[in-house]
């Protein structure tokens, strides 16, 4: 199908089509659909439809056996505020869409610019742009302010790539003034809407008067996508050709899937466990009730039972109880929880020690809903420029013709020789500058209100060239269409630029040809990757001595370009100009042709020298690496850069070693075969080394990385789990989401951080995302679900906040479950002396306010505030987070230890009340009060042996809670119309229910604690150690302490390792292998090949 | 700096503000809080402390306890003729309203019961608590108010069209076995007012409620199957103090329900002569009666568990602290030493191997 656009024929042909308008809209309800489509999205999830069919099995009387209002009024508040939530956030939408729709635009109709609504556009109009205009809708680009036809246009908002992009205006479009655009006409044919933003197949023809009355082509370069930002042109105009939601990105727009933490799917299935363990308990308990029935109903006079049964009544029993069960999953662990988490995420906000004052930037967490994942992180992934470098490039030194600049003081453009043989106009020196100038995208721009120049450009360190040559007396302040014009020294220079031979990841060199308008001279400037340089210089340049400097530069971290000159002879541009041209209009290999023709004029080069640009490491990476990695979790670094710069900043930051501690070792290849000998090659090496306590890591580039995942994807990923340390360079931002897809594949917890556009993908792709509000813009940020501004941070961010909201939300999570546990099996027995009949031995209120208001507070507030480890001791032993990773808080076991303490303390308050509650006093709304009670105290206490730091606000809360319990109760006792007059005073007027109340508190507390003591003082897990030496040396002066304060993970090591064989450890008991030291649960995951050699690791501390 | 940030931080860079979040205590997470930990010496000095408590009040409730003079006798066998071997046999006895019911039961005082002594009764295998029976009354009926709805009741809500009151299970199946009491010197008076709860008689049965349309009333059965007691049709059910004592439901199967209040001292060896009107069928549900007399203390009637417990759990505390002091003595452990965290003891493993 095709589409066919008459340009600027609004009321003409345009009826007969139907294109939608160009409203956009991002909403997911309106007013009507609003509670329909609401109440389906929110029962399509399990744990709603449970709670919806408990809620409706109790309207049927006969099975209920409290009132219908203790399940509905719980569900009804949990609906009401998810879909307030919702509605809120779909306003938020509905505002933000709204403002884009009622932007003024300029369209032309008929023949005259009006202003109109961009909601109002419709295919076909004439589009009027000023300079840093939004593009409204898709367009293609007619004519613009520039004579050559171009604008140029930032499409962060599309790919994330902030750099400018160049547009054209198709052939025909060439040269038309203002005044014949606003009558053109013509007529575009494009394809259907589709969401591919890189292709664009289209043709254009315009009528007569107009010149070009053929069918021309038309690509993406002519195009002006929506969401883009016009940028450094006066005007550009354009026809609209997709509008509203069918433009390329509204095609492409999706709602992200909300992200699970692994905290929550262990819930999720421990959850299923339980409702399966209730099924089976449901069923036992019918089946039971079912049989009592039968022997006792000709028995039982006082009940009278039917003679004639029902054909449900086998079916009533097992309903009952189903319901009396229902508490078994409570509500309230997803509101609890949910409610945890935003506080948990509002820390993060809050916190002080994350917020960078350079930038203004207070950490920000955009997700609230994963802040447990971060405690689990297992990898790493993060990019190397602006996350662990400033992404502030500064030309920092240069060796030209042999000469070396800056080297002495470490800045060239202080370097009074260097500023001497500019001034002195060096012949040499003065190529090499105007190499930095001219051959570049940088676009400078001039302010029209200061008269300040600034320079827009692809890359920084393009950037930082321009800028040194400026301050070198270069000054590069003008660039229109092809025409340069430069101020060198108080003279202008211009230059025209008649060819870019652009910069291409295979190239990695760029050349322009230029002519200079005073000399009329004609050159080619280049400048590259060294190798690529090298091998195209003329016979007798000092390649060996540029490449000393490279060498030198390397190590220091620089970043390093060659420069190349090369005088061009008329003709040969002439001849080779044909070709080029031929080959730019190639249909077929198009780059590889023009690569191949670009060849032939980059030869005999002039080598001029090499330049090395600094990109400043951020304060506190290598310290923050280093820690995280005793954390247990491994990075791996994905870069754009090259190789040797990657290695070098890598070094720089800890994150691999030199020899001998460590060992790097490199994949290669550019063929299939190549590449999985070299991975072979690389995994016998790592076997064989590992036995020796060394850091490996490998390192491979982009086409070997793309070779790798495509044909040894298995192969590759066995080798990245093995080797936890990897750096791979020249990686394209798909490739960054692939690694990290490949990680995650293998079940492990990724956090991906970067700072750019080009990091986007990778960061939406990983369980956490994490920005750095940087220089590269905010892109990063805006994708990510935490976002701060230095890479130190997240140090903080795991390891504090992490840890903590896991341990936090583990607690509430299983403690939740556990009070709702204790109540239902207090029910279960008390169901075997009531003729398994399913009476319910609490009362509606009850039962509706034990989660709600009896048992909540304390455990909501200890789940925000408590603190099992200082902050401090976090930090200095970052290992402790291994309990958070390997998840030992919440898992089946841990579980199951919630759920036998529920049973313990079920039995506890169960036999105690019946028994001494018996005969004269066993009046049953007494003894559901004292067993209530029971349940009540014990679970107070319970929060009180498992919390690790008691703030005043806990007490309140514990004890507030129990006086909640007593005045509603009592007030409740006041009513002389409900079930419960006077009783609350009867019963505390006892004082028997004060002993048992003492007796139930102490029998199941009691051995609790004697066992945590037990465990905690004679089998301690690291916590408790911890825990404990917190307790001794308030202030610990550890080794820990000094070696992660000291910038070298060496010595950091090394002095690990040296007070390690000084603290030998005193008994001998905790090295018997038969009773482990550490009652680990081992990791379930399934690793069936890796883990039998994860075992054995040096870096794992996986336990044997 | 690009187009978009700039264009972004423009207006914040506007604000004067910083974004610096603003320091308190409990946003930074620095509550000042108090960690106890459970060292030796604590957990040692607590489970002490818990057995020195336990252990007194254990044997004050137990003494408590003890103090209570308790006699119970079971009698619906004894007051069976012994002619009736079978339960069909035993069941058309108790139902058969023609034959004469009356038996008699001698007890003997094993001490002297000071008064108040309390009359009970006490019921087996009866399930007061199954989810049948509880719901099986009206309050709002007891009460005198207006009636909502009597689906609770069914199916004893109305014979016929005639709404029966009190209706449901629980009123139908009130207890109706009566004891009277004499001794040697003379007939015992038993006191049958004030043993329902004060707050029940007050506000839970209508001072104007009166027994209609009650099945156990019409002894012929035209109102329905008899159940238990019959009730007063004049007498409102505020003063039916029986039914109110029967209408507290009991938690367990097996429970007692007072009767009546004995207020003369019964002497040690003194014997009791019972006259039982057994008309009450527990003998379909293998259910057994007791008759209970029993003085009280001030924590109730004879229960021992309480007492047993505290003993108990208060020694098994002692125990413990004595265990883990023994722990202690020949297991000091150095508390906090990191030397513990395997981290470290797996670089000392390592360097030992290196």
């Amino acid at each position: 199908m095709k589409r066919l656009v008459h340009i600027n024929d609004r009321g003409g042909h345009r009826d007969s089509q139907n294109h939608c308008s160009n409203k956009i809209s991002n909403t997911k309800y309106n007013i009507f659909n609003f509670i329909p489509k609401n109440l389906w999205e929110q029962f399509s999830r399990f744990m709603n439809k449970y709670f919806l069919l408990i809620a409706t099995l109790q309207l049927w009387p006969l099975i209920t056996p409290v009132s219908p209002v203790s399940t509905w009024g719980p569900l009804l508040a949990i609906f009401a505020v998810s879909a307030t939530k919702e509605a809120w956030d779909d306003y938020g939408r509905y505002c933000s869409d709204k403002e884009f729709n009622e932007k003024l635009v300029w369209v032309v109709k008929n023949g005259v610019k009006t202003r109109i609504q961009a909601q109002e556009i419709e295919v076909g109009d004439l589009v009027w742009l000023l300079e840093n205009d939004e593009i409204p809708c898709d367009m293609v680009l007619l004519g613009t302010a520039e004579p050559l036809g171009l604008c140029y246009i930032e499409t962060a908002a599309m790919d994330g790539e902030t750099d400018l992009k160049t547009r054209v205006i198709p052939g025909p479009c060439h040269g038309l003034t203002s005044a014949q655009l606003l009558n053109i006409k013509g007529m575009i044919e494009c394809p259907e809407p589709d969401k591919d933003i890189l292709r664009f197949d289209a043709r254009v023809r315009l009528f007569p008067p107009f010149p070009g009355d053929e069918l021309s082509p038309l690509g993406v370069k002519n195009t002006l996508l929506q969401c883009c930002y016009l940028r450094n042109t006066e005007w550009a105009c354009g026809v609209a050709v997709y509008t509203g939601n069918e433009t390329k990105i509204g095609m492409s727009k999706g709602i992200a899937e909300p992200k699970l933490t692994a905290a929550d799917a262990m819930l999720d299935k421990l959850t299923t466990a339980l409702f399966i363990c209730q099924i089976v308990v449901v069923m036992i308990l019918g089946l039971a009730g079912n049989v009592w029935n039968n022997y006792e109903k000709d028995k039982t006079w006082y009940l009278r039972f039917p003679k004639k049964s029902e054909w449900y009544d086998f079916i009533v029993i097992p309903l009952r109880f189903e319901l009396l069960c229902s508490i078994m999953i409570p509500i309230s662990v997803k509101v609890s929880l949910d409610l945890a988490k935003s506080v948990y995420s509002k820390y993060i906000d809050w916190d002080i020690q994350m917020y960078d004052a350079v930038t203004d930037t207070p950490a920000k967490a955009a997700n609230t809903a994963i802040s447990e994942d971060l405690g689990q992180i297992e990898y790493i992934l993060t990019d190397k420029t602006g996350t662990l470098t400033e992404n502030m490039m500064i030309f920092k030194r240069c060796c030209i013709n042999g000469v070396y600049y800056g080297n002495f003081n470490g800045d060239a453009l202080t370097d009074q020789h260097l500023m001497h043989s500019v001034t002195e106009k060096v012949s040499a020196v003065v190529k090499f500058v105007m190499v930095m100038t001219i051959n570049n995208t940088v676009v400078p721009n001039m302010s029209r209100e200061n008269g300040r120049l600034t320079y827009k450009a692809q890359s920084q360190d393009e950037e930082a060239l321009v800028q040194a040559a400026a301050q070198l007396g270069m000054v590069l302040f003008s660039k229109k269409g092809s025409v340069v014009e430069v101020n060198f020294l108080g003279h202008t220079m211009e230059f025209e630029i008649l060819q870019v031979l652009e910069f291409t990841s295979d190239r990695k060199r760029m050349s322009v040809v230029v002519r200079d308008h005073s000399t009329g001279g004609l050159y080619l400037l280049t400048k590259g990757a060294d190798e690529t340089v090298f091998r195209r210089v003329r016979a007798g340049e000092p390649v060996q001595q540029v490449a000393d400097a490279i060498d030198q530069y390397s190590q220091l971290g620089l970043r390093t370009l060659c420069f190349a000159w090369r005088d061009l002879d008329e003709q040969e541009y002439v001849a080779w100009t044909a070709k080029f041209n031929e080959a730019s209009a190639a249909l077929t290999d198009r780059e590889l042709k023009i690569a191949e023709v670009s060849e032939l004029l980059e030869k005999d080069l002039e080598l001029l020298g090499a330049s090395a640009i600094e990109d400043k490491l951020q304060d506190g990476v290598p310290e923050t690496i280093a820690s995280l990695r005793k954390a247990g979790i491994n990075f791996w670094l994905l870069t754009g850069d090259k190789q040797t710069t990657a290695i070098q900043v890598a070094r720089a930051c800890n994150f691999i070693m030199a020899e001998p501690e460590g060992q790097l070792l490199k994949i290669e290849g550019s063929t299939p075969s190549d590449v999985a000998d070299s991975i072979e090659g690389v995994l016998q090496t790592f076997c064989i080394n590992n036995s020796e306590n060394k850091n490996i890591a490998f390192v491979i580039d982009g086409l070997s990385l793309e070779i790798a995942l495509k044909y040894h994807k298995e192969a590759f990923a066995k080798l990245a789990l093995l080797i936890r340390t990897a750096l791979c360079c020249r990686v394209t931002p798909s490739q960054k989401a692939e690694l990290v897809g490949l990680v995650k594949s293998c079940d492990y917890r990724t956090l991906a951080i970067g700072d750019g556009g080009n990091d986007v993908k990778m960061i939406q792709e990983a369980h956490v995302g994490v920005g750095i509000s940087g220089r590269e813009g905010l892109q990063a940020s805006r994708a990510a679900d935490y976002s701060f501004g230095k890479f130190k941070f997240l140090k903080r961010l795991i390891l504090v906040h992490g840890r903590y909201s896991y341990n936090r939300s583990a607690f509430l999570a299983q403690y939740s479950i556990y009070k709702s546990l204790v109540i239902c099996f207090v029910q279960i027995l008390f169901s075997f002396i009531s003729g398994v009949s399913g009476t319910s031995l609490f009362n509606s209120f009850s039962l509706m306010a034990y989660n709600v208001a009896y048992t909540s507070i304390p455990v909501m507030v200890t789940s925000l505030l408590d603190k099992d480890l200082s902050e401090r001791t976090v930090m200095q032993h970052p290992e402790i987070l291994y309990f958070a990773q390997a998840g030992r808080l919440i898992n089946p076991s841990t579980f199951a230890g919630w759920f036998l303490r529920s049973i313990f303390h079920a039995i506890v308050i169960f036999v105690v009340t019946i028994r001494v509650y018996a005969h004269e006093k066993c009046e049953l709304v007494e003894m559901s009060m004292v067993a209530l009670s029971g349940c009540i105290w014990i679970q107070a206490f319970l929060v009180l042996i498992e919390t690790n730091s008691f703030t005043v606000y806990q007490h309140l809360a514990v004890s507030g809670n129990v006086v909640i319990f007593y005045i509603l109760n009592l007030i409740l006792s006041f009513g002389k119309h409900s079930g419960m007059y006077r009783i609350m005073f009867r019963v505390c007027a006892d004082p028997c229910y004060w002993f048992s109340l003492l007796l139930m508190v102490v029998a199941g507390v009691g051995p609790l604690s004697a066992i945590k003591f037990y465990r905690a003082t004679y089998r301690p897990n690291a916590i408790n150690t911890l825990q404990l030496m917190e307790r001794q040396h308030p202030m610990p002066v550890s080794v820990e302490a000094i070696g992660s304060s000291s910038s070298s993970f060496k010595s950091a090591s090394r002095s690990s390792s040296s007070h390690g064989s000084v603290f030998e450890p005193l008994l001998a008991e905790t090295s018997n292998p038969k009773t482990p030291p550490d009652r680990y649960i081992s990791k379930d995951k399934t690793r069936p090949v890796t883990s039998a050699v994860l075992l054995s690791s040096p870096n794992s501390r996986t336990l044997p | 700096m690009n187009g978009a940030s700039s264009s972004e931080d423009g207006p914040t860079n506007l604000m004067k503000e910083s974004k610096k979040p603003k320091y308190t205590k409990f946003t930074q997470q620095e509550l000042p809080a108090c960690k106890p930990l459970l060292t030796p010496g604590w957990v040692m000095a607590t489970f002490m402390v818990v057995g020195i408590i336990f252990i007194p009040i254990g044997a004050v409730t137990l003494l408590a306890s003890n103090s209570v003079v308790e006699v119970v006798h079971r009698y619906d066998m004894e007051c069976l003729p012994s002619t009736l071997a079978t339960k069909a046999d035993r069941v058309s006895y108790i139902q058969n309203s023609a034959v004469d019911h009356s038996c008699n039961v001698t007890l003997t005082i094993p001490k002297r019961m000071k008064p108040p002594v309390y009359v009970y009764y006490e019921l087996t295998n009866f399930y007061q608590n199954h989810r049948r029976y509880v719901k099986s009354r009206n309050d709002q009926q007891l009460r005198g108010d207006e009636v909502s709805s009597l689906d609770s009741c069914k199916p004893l809500d109305k014979v016929g069209n005639q709404t029966i009151v009190p209706c449901g299970l629980i009123a139908w199946s009130l207890f109706n076995d009566t004891y009277s009491f004499t001794t040697a010197s003379g007939g015992i008076l038993v006191e049958k007012t004030g043993i329902a709860w004060k707050s029940d008689v007050q506000s839970k049965f209508g001072s104007d409620v009166k027994p209609l349309f009650f099945p156990n009333n019409d002894r012929n059965g035209s109102l329905g199957v008899i159940g238990g007691a019959a009730l007063d049709p004049n007498k409102p059910l505020r003063d039916a103090e029986d039914l109110i004592v029967w209408m507290r439901t009991a938690a367990l199967p097996n429970f007692r329900k007072l009767w009546g209040r004995i207020n003369q001292q019964l002497e040690a060896n003194q014997t009791v002569t019972v006259g039982i009107s057994n008309v009450y069928n527990t003998y379909t549900f293998k259910g057994s009666k007791k008759l209970v007399l029993s003085t009280t203390s001030w924590l109730g009637g004879k229960n021992s568990f309480l007492g047993i417990a505290y003993l108990t759990v208060g020694l098994i505390c002692m125990f413990l602290a004595l265990v883990f002091f023994l722990i202690h003595l020949k297991n000091p452990r150095p508390l906090g030493d990191t030397s513990y965290l395997s981290w470290n003891r797996k670089n000392a493993s390592n360097n030992s191997r290196g």
